[in-house]
């Protein structure tokens, strides 16, 4: 017994529409796209720092401590050439050129932004599916997390680094534990609702087994709001990372940083603002990017923000 | 039918769609009137344009639609060209609509009597004591119970076909001369569908006001129409008064929508005498109760004791309202939710109480195919990919099983290039027979179908019955066909069990049931199926 052919007008399905890829409607919101603009020139400048002009960030000289921007001084080269090097931003109280470790404060912080984004989404992700599918393990690790969120994120990262040398990975740690638990409640939230989806349920009466139908099924779904949410991250620890320094608790302070730039400035701020001024120019600058960026992506990424037609 | 100066006349009508869509006009050149006194139904299948004409009328047109030419008068004016104040003026005074969600049409945070007395706030000088007694007179004229008590309750505390009744007490409240209902009993059962019907036409009787009825379901349209409209891709097909439209259709779209919609008459039926596929032996699902933690809650009895038996080649239906406990039975035999206590056989293996690692190798032998055709394919896989899951989760090998879905495809009346394509690229009839063919794939014994059709139109729906049916035989499937639509019971099933509260008030052959309900229930249920006198047509089994 044969399955009687269907009338044509039914069976026929409407040709593919080529819809613009994701990539071009994102890059056509203003914000983004000014964001972004922003992001890549610090990353540029970052990468290309030794070729900018600068000298050794971290070289003392006793001579030029304090000086104003603009100043000129004469650099005795290896071959005993002499050249004439401008201050532009002017040198801190060690007579550190500014504008070299402004320029070289960019790799630390865009470094920092990044890792951090990457580890929490990465670990948040893993727990967050986990606690939104396997409904025992649920409970205890919300708990845990809640628990952690109790903890001031300042105060948390101070911990970590006092119980630890201080050095790039212990902040990085420090940043990334107080900022899991927000990852973990936006994919667990995300699992939840979608868990709920016939095509979940389908995919389980075919037999899917457990972890494929987490990767196959419930994790793109995640992925939209993950890079919204990784962008805020970022941002927030580039931020973090300064205040730390700010406090003396981060970076070591010989390694340029923007929190640390300003650290050091600090005592002299009345006489010398140029020692905190670039540093907060740049991290203000920074931060703003990155969240516009952000808030972009979550226009047209969030499905709850995206314009519909 | 329609007098000297009717409520509402629409001349000449067009409402332009943004450009890009898939055509110029959500509703072109429209023209028909609805008299006082008069239920005029306008009856089209999704994207005919018919909650498009509601809106417009309204003046509640989404932005990116334009009106283009025409005129509606409302009482001789033209309320096309009113200013947005005057429209604000007219609707609740002359004009109010009702809308199919009344779950989500009231105001969560608002007591019913301030719903009501909004109206009044807004249009008249009413002081507050003379708008308290207004809204309790209202009230008790569409039926609610205890009134005094409602008025002060909030919209989560009472039944849909409640709130249903306070959206339309709220519109007579000012008594206007036109009421728009757009799909007003859609989302309620069909007991409260029949209250709600009725009390639509007392009222319209008694004050004498011209409704324009939007519904898709000609058994409504049977039951309270006076004239009909029926639309098509945003044309008008069909005018005429109710007898002559559901008698003597004259255009063949209208004759093929009502010669879709299946009789309430079952078929005569042999019995079965197959073997058995699937039986449920004191089937419960309990929810709340037990917790470690907390004092035992609120038990809810989802379904309690149910014994269902499918034989291969049979297709048994369960029949109930929301609430009934269908759904759950349904989910539990397909393992989806833990029943809590019973047996479950499929075939000689006894599924209830297996733990997911062995439960595994039994799930292909039961598959489901689920009512929202739009949710139940993953957005971001190709068709292809989603029917070979199975499968090859079974360790067939992909280009077998892909080869197997292109059959397939064709055995659902799909082309086998389609396999490429993402599901958003289908309509919900195609989608849903993709669905059908994803469940085959397996090759199970069970089918479960939850709902399959009832998210879809008349027209389409007897298409994927009528494939539903063919899969049936061509595979000798055990079929379990969840469903609230009894006139599609009465043509797809076997055998039916009636469900009320998580528990089988009746089971029989379909024919027998439906002769001779013998359980309250049932027969309240039938009485209640709308358009049940009405006969369309020709009958559904054009076989």
């Amino acid at each position: 017994m044969s399955v009687e052919a269907l009338p044509a007008e039914i069976a026929e399905v409407a040709p593919a529409a080529r819809r613009p890829g994701t990539l071009r409607i994102v890059l056509r919101n203003p914000s983004v796209l000014i964001g972004a603009t922003i992001v890549a020139f610090l990353a540029i400048v970052g990468v290309v720092a030794p070729w900018l002009g600068t000298i050794d960030p971290a070289e003392i000289n006793p001579v030029f401590r304090n000086k104003k921007p603009g100043v000129e001084r004469t650099i005795r080269g290896d071959d005993g050439k002499e050249t004439a090097f401008v201050h532009r931003f002017g040198t801190d109280s060690l007579g550190r050129d500014v504008y070299s470790r402004v320029v070289y404060g960019a790799r630390v912080s865009l470094i920092i932004g990044v890792t951090v984004a990457v580890l929490s989404v990465a670990v948040g992700l893993t727990i967050g599916l986990i606690a939104g599918y396997i409904r025992w393990l649920d409970g205890i690790i919300m708990r845990v997390m809640d628990g952690l969120m109790a903890i001031p994120a300042i105060l948390l990262a101070m911990g970590v680094v006092s119980l630890s040398r201080a050095g790039l990975l212990a902040v990085v740690i420090a940043i990334v534990i107080p900022e899991i638990p927000r990852v973990v409640r936006l994919v667990r939230a995300i699992v939840l609702s979608i868990r709920e989806e016939p095509y979940v349920e389908a995919a389980i009466t075919v037999g899917t087994p457990t972890p494929l139908l987490l990767v196959r099924h419930v994790l793109p779904n995640t992925i939209a709001p993950l890079i919204v949410q990784g962008t805020f991250i970022c941002g927030s620890a580039i931020l973090i990372e300064a205040i730390l320094s700010f406090l003396g608790i981060g970076i070591p302070p010989e390694t340029p940083t923007w929190g640390n730039i300003m650290a050091e400035g600090r005592s002299l701020f009345r006489i010398h603002p140029h020692n905190i001024f670039y540093p907060g120019v740049c991290l203000a600058f920074a931060v703003l990017a990155i969240n516009m960026l952000g808030d972009g992506l979550r226009d047209t990424l969030d499905p709850r923000f995206a314009k519909r037609v | 039918m329609a007098d000297a100066s009717p409520v509402l006349a629409i001349n000449g009508l067009t409402v332009r769609l943004p450009r890009g869509s898939d055509r110029p006009h959500a509703v072109e050149d429209l023209t028909f009137s609805v008299g006082a006194g008069e239920i005029v139904c306008v009856v089209g299948e999704s994207g005919s344009g018919k909650s498009v004409t509601a809106q417009t009328v309204m003046g509640l047109l989404p932005r990116e639609l334009s009106i283009g030419a025409g005129e509606i008068r409302l009482e001789g004016e033209d309320v096309a060209k009113a200013t947005p104040a005057r429209l604000r003026d007219l609707r609740g005074t002359r004009m109010a609509m009702i809308f199919q969600e009344p779950m989500t049409a009231l105001n969560p945070v608002m007591t019913l009597g301030d719903q009501i007395a909004e109206v009044l706030e807004i249009h008249t000088d009413l002081s507050e004591a003379d708008r308290r007694q207004r809204v309790l007179q209202v009230m008790r004229s569409v039926h609610l119970p205890e009134p005094e008590r409602l008025i002060d309750v909030y919209p989560h505390q009472i039944s849909g076909g409640q709130r249903q009744r306070i959206m339309i007490a709220a519109a007579l409240v000012l008594d206007p001369a036109l009421l728009i209902a757009d799909e007003p009993t859609t989302a309620l059962d069909v007991t409260t569908q029949a209250q709600i019907l009725k009390l639509i036409r007392e009222l319209q009787e008694r004050r004498g006001t011209g409704v324009l009825f939007i519904t898709h379901d000609f058994g409504v349209v049977a039951d309270i129409a006076h004239r009909v409209v029926v639309m098509q891709s945003g044309r008008v097909v069909e005018i005429g008064a109710r007898d002559e439209i559901l008698r003597r259709p004259q255009s063949p779209y209208t004759r093929m929508l009502i010669s879709s919609v299946p009789s309430l008459k079952p078929p005569v039926r042999t019995p079965n005498a197959g073997v058995v596929a699937l039986a449920t032996e004191r089937l419960s699902k309990t929810y709340g109760g037990r917790s470690l933690i907390f004092r035992s809650g609120r038990v809810v009895r989802a379904a309690e004791n149910v014994d269902i038996v499918v034989r291969r080649g049979e297709t048994v239906g369960i029949v109930g309202e929301s609430g009934s406990g269908k759904t759950t039975v349904a989910r539990c035999i397909a393992r989806l939710i833990e029943p809590t206590s019973g047996v479950i056989r499929i075939g000689d293996v006894d599924v209830a109480r297996l733990p997911e690692s062995r439960l595994r190798a039994h799930r292909k032998h039961v598959q489901i195919v689920f009512q929202d055709p739009y949710r139940s394919l993953n957005p971001r896989r190709t068709v292809g990919a989603s029917i070979i899951e199975g499968p090859v989760n079974f360790g067939m090998r992909e280009d077998e099983a892909r080869s197997r879905a292109r059959e397939l495809m064709r055995l659902v009346g799909l082309g086998p290039e389609v396999l490429s394509r993402y599901p958003h690229q289908f309509s919900g009839g195609q989608r849903q027979r993709i669905a059908i063919a994803r469940a085959l794939a397996m090759e199970p014994q069970v089918l479960i179908a939850d709902e399959p059709v009832s998210a879809l139109d008349v027209s389409v729906q007897a298409q994927v019955l009528k494939l539903l049916d063919s899969v049936r035989q061509r595979f000798d499937l055990a079929v379990l066909f969840i469903t609230h639509d009894l006139r599609v019971a009465a043509q797809v099933c076997d055998r039916i069990a009636v469900m009320q509260q998580g528990l089988v008030v009746e089971e029989g052959p379909t024919a027998d049931v439906f002769r001779a309900p013998r359980h309250p229930y049932t027969r309240a249920l039938f009485e209640a199926a709308p358009g049940r006198l009405a006969e369309f047509g020709a009958p559904a089994d054009a076989a």
